[in-house]
């Protein structure tokens, strides 16, 4: 590419040639107004706020489309442009409302902000104003469309970054609307983002509406907690009260967007039915009572679990939101007490990879290249349903790339298919197999003795042969592994494979994991086979054992396996039937409170300080945005105070920093360490009644999310044993 | 793009007849077979001749299966054309433009004198179910201004003599068939 040399406002500026002349000003921070224009999206020019006067061109010319030329000389505020501004702005405020004072945008409203800076200050319209008929689209956003100013954002983002065009353009002229056209709630699971895209307060969040002005809200930066991507967002509250959660532009992570579970989740927190203090339950009646009583008892029952049964009869399970500190201290104390049995893979069957692979589960290759694969080839992965975002990516990479499935699932796509293949849920190793057979075929070199043995014998079709020579060709090419495939009885086989296959093929592989903090969890050590940064450790139970075959005391943090684990009804039976069990919840509701002893309040998403290590590796550490209702504390001082009564030594962390810090040197001493697999895992053949035929709903991965009053009136929520509480507790 | 939920038995086959899906094959296979949007107007006008003039949410959904493009495509295009009629109209729909130069030139006179004659408002039908008025936009005849379309043929520089003519031709076409439907009914 080529450079031009033009001048915006008497500044010289360097810019690409084929760049627009708004793009080159925004780089240099020279600001022009504009409405249609994202740099996200594709260059529209219909809202024409964004005229400028070039030199030696007749009229003024709109910002956004018009590509810089060398030499070119531009002025945003010479009288033409102004003039121009002023005539697009009069005729944008023709039909829009004078409501500002009763709507939901005003503060941070675009068009409001634009009006007073280059509009003019009064208007020669006298006519009647139009109305648009509001549309209901659902429980999320909230719609006034005779604020529209059919700038298309929405438009553009269904059709460009979405895939699914929900929103459009009818009528004609005087008569043109957006909407859905026949009423209809819009199903994506990213929709929410035009409400951040609608310049106006045309869409706003319908959670949210009418309960706070923008300038009385504060933000505090955060990381979102309900997949492995770990979005950057921000929680704006309004003294202590969660009002909404934004997006935090990272181009990295999440971009300029946030899925909708990541933007509506924090409503569990405010409308859920939330545990405010420290309970025990005496002859079957929940008593409240002080944190010293409820730790003490906790403690002394620990003691006597552990020391009866040498460590075996009593287990933690960690839940999808726990914050590495937490699981940190919690496998540390409970070492230390004398048991390693420690899991946070409720939805794991097959455990035989333990203490191989490496100390982290994820990405080999940073998320943001995805956006430019050649090839990309999905295993048992529900990207819309499991990391949205993600999803959006690959869908950037189709454009000239190909996308591959081997689902054994009916899976919804935003993009298209090359090739798929829909093996049966227990043939799915099988079938993922003979890629590799056709990959070694193609490139018989690059497999060792033994995977060729293992390899024997199986045979492969034309397009299995295909899908390995797109791997093959492609610069960059990926194999992404689902959640789906985490849970699958043959989940070590089908990650050897997929390593296998990478190597092959020269592609990238990704294991993209339940939850937001998987990566995290096994970092801290809270899984059976290994302590902190891949220490060692004796093997514990895993989550299997302990939910299946039943212990004498559990202790719970924010996890619910009554409802989040594969055996659900097995894990309450024994949940029920166990001598103790403690839980460490945000949510006084649920069935939690027909099993547990002593239920302890902890802060939940946004009210602790923690770290989440995402997909790739990344440590996100966050600050509490708010302070935890009534009693509740963060989780990890209750584990630390825990610790302490157990008479536990080095629990003197006075900050979660501490707590992190010490994990991470333990982490920087050893590194990302892989054991490699020698044998290729054995290939079993897995009975269709032991698979797994379902994932967690999109809307039922972690008690926060479960508790989200809108995001469960959405088409996409399934339905749950949970009742939702709409009582406030604050 | 399409609808996972699409109840196949309104797939547009099964609402058309082969001679109108053979129509509208043909009018897809003048595009690239990537291009996909194109023919959604030649199929549209198909569909609205094979139902009585007019569209309906149910065959607009079927079109946008059968052309692989989204719903909301199709209504786009639709509700933007004022030649595609989205309820029932009448036998002759009087397509009056108002349009700036209809405008100028007194289209809104040639609407109410419509509207005085027929005793109905623009679009409405009259109860015998004979004549709807509408107003169109912009037909590409400002020469003639102020002008209206009828049946196909355009009737331009009016007058009030003028549209009586107009009416009371139709209303001679429409005796004349009634006339010849009583014949072959005696017959």
């Amino acid at each position: 590419m080529g450079k031009v040399h033009i001048e915006i406002d008497g500044q010289k500026l360097e810019a690409e040639v084929g760049s627009m002349i708004i793009e080159v000003a925004d780089k240099a921070d020279i600001y022009i107004p504009r409405f249609c224009y994202h740099k996200k999206l594709s260059v529209a020019a219909n809202c024409r706020m964004c005229m400028v006067d070039v030199a030696n061109l007749p009229k003024a010319v709109p910002a956004c489309a018009t590509p810089v030329a060398e030499g070119m000389v531009i002025d945003t505020r010479s009288q033409k442009a102004i003039n121009a501004q002023k005539a697009v702005m009069e005729f944008l405020l023709i039909n829009h409302p004078l409501d500002c004072p009763v709507c939901d945008q005003g503060g941070e409203c675009e068009l409001q902000d634009l009006s007073v800076g280059y509009g003019d200050d009064v208007s020669r319209f006298t006519e009647g104003k139009r109305v648009v008929k509001d549309k209901d689209i659902g429980p999320l956003i909230a719609t006034d469309m005779t604020r529209c100013i059919h700038c298309t954002r929405c438009v553009r983002f269904g059709q460009e970054i979405v895939g699914i065009r929900e929103f459009g353009a009818t009528g004609r002229g005087e008569h043109m609307e957006i909407g859905t056209y026949i009423e209809e709630t819009v199903e994506s699971e990213v929709s929410a983002n035009i409400i951040d895209l609608c310049p106006v307060g045309a869409l706003t969040a319908k959670p949210s509406q009418f309960k706070a002005r923008a300038w009385e809200l504060r933000q505090a930066p955060s990381i979102a907690a309900h997949d492995c991507l770990g979005s950057n967002i921000f929680v704006h509250h309004r003294r202590g009260e969660i009002i909404r959660v934004v997006p935090r532009e990272n181009e990295s992570i999440n971009e300029v967007w946030l899925s909708d579970r990541d933007r509506f989740s924090y409503q569990g927190l405010t409308e859920g039915a939330r545990l405010l203090n420290p309970r025990i339950k005496r002859n079957g009646e929940w008593e409240d009572c002080d944190w010293q009583t409820a730790l003490n008892l906790v403690a002394s029952e620990m003691k006597r679990i552990i020391g009866a049964s040498n460590g075996n009869d009593f287990g933690i399970l960690m839940g999808n939101n726990a914050t590495t500190e937490e699981s940190y201290l919690a496998q540390r104390m409970l070492r230390k007490a004398g048991s390693n049995n420690i899991d946070f893979r409720t939805r794991r069957r097959d455990y035989t990879g333990d203490g191989r692979g490496s100390v982290r589960s994820g990405m080999n290759f940073p998320m943001e290249n995805l956006d430019t694969m050649d090839a990309t080839l999905l295993i048992g992965a529900d990207l819309r349903h499991e990391q949205p975002l993600t999803a959006l990516r690959v869908r950037k990479s189709t454009g000239y790339g190909k996308a591959m499935a081997i689902n054994p699932f009916d899976g919804e796509y935003n993009f298209r298919l090359s090739n798929e293949l829909q093996p049966k849920s227990n043939m799915l190793a099988q079938e993922f197999a003979c890629v590799l057979a056709a990959a070694d075929a193609l490139r018989p070199e690059s497999l060792n003795a033994e995977a060729k043995e293992w390899l024997d014998g199986i045979e492969f079709n034309d397009e299995h042969k295909e899908i390995a020579q797109n791997l093959i060709d492609g610069e960059a090419s990926c194999i992404l592994m689902g959640v789906y495939v985490q849970e699958h009885p043959q989940a070590e086989t089908i990650n050897w494979l997929a390593e296998t296959l990478a190597s092959v093929t020269d592609s990238d592989w990704g294991y993209m994991t339940q939850g937001c903090n998987a990566a995290g969890n096994k970092i801290a050590g809270a899984v059976p086979c290994q302590s902190a940064a891949g220490g060692k450790s004796e093997q514990g139970k895993t989550a299997k054992e302990m939910l299946t075959e039943g212990l004498k005391g559990y202790m719970l943090v924010n996890c619910e396996p009554d409802v989040e684990s594969i055996w659900a009804e097995q894990a309450l039976q024994n949940l029920k039937d166990a001598e103790f069990v403690v839980a460490l919840t945000s949510f006084a509701d649920g069935r939690v409170p027909d099993y547990a002893n002593v239920m302890l309040p902890i802060a939940g998403c946004y009210e602790t300080s923690g770290t989440y290590i995402n997909v790739e590796g990344k440590w996100q550490s966050f600050a509490a945005a708010v302070k935890a209702p009534g009693e509740a504390r963060p989780g990890w001082k209750v584990l630390r105070v825990l610790a302490n009564l157990l008479d536990l030594s080095g629990f003197e962390y006075e900050s979660s920093l501490q707590v992190i810090n010490e994990l991470r040197e333990k982490f920087d001493a050893v590194g990302d360490v892989r054991v490699a697999r020698k044998v290729p895992p054995p290939m079993m053949v897995v009975n269709e009644q032991e698979t797994n035929r379902e994932c967690l709903g999109l809307y039922m991965v972690d008690p926060l999310v479960r508790r989200a009053g809108a995001l469960q009136k959405t088409p996409k929520a399934s339905t749950h044993p949970i009742s939702i509480s709409r009582v406030k507790t604050r | 793009m399409t609808d996972f939920n699409y109840d196949q038995t309104l797939h547009l086959k099964n609402l058309l007849s082969p001679d109108a899906i053979a129509e509208i094959d043909g009018w897809i296979k003048k595009y690239p077979p990537e291009r996909k949007r194109p023919p959604i107007i030649a199929a549209l006008k198909v569909v609205q001749e094979h139902n009585g003039n007019y569209l309906t949410e149910e065959l607009m959904q079927a079109v946008a299966e059968y052309l692989d493009v989204p719903h909301i495509a199709v209504y786009e295009v639709a509700t933007f054309y004022s030649m595609f009629h989205l309820n029932e109209v009448g036998k002759h729909v009087i397509s009056v433009c108002n349009n700036i130069s209809c405008s100028l030139r007194g289209a809104d006179k040639v609407i109410e004198h419509l509207q005085n004659r027929l005793n109905i408002k623009v679009g409405e039908t009259t109860d015998d179910g004979v004549y709807t008025i509408k107003t169109v936009e912009c037909m590409a005849a400002c020469g003639g201004a102020p002008m209206l379309e009828v049946d196909k043929v355009y009737h331009e520089n009016l007058t009030e003599e003028k549209i009586d003519q107009i009416l009371s031709d139709i209303a001679a076409v429409e005796l004349n068939s009634k006339e010849m439907s009583n014949v072959e009914a005696k017959d």
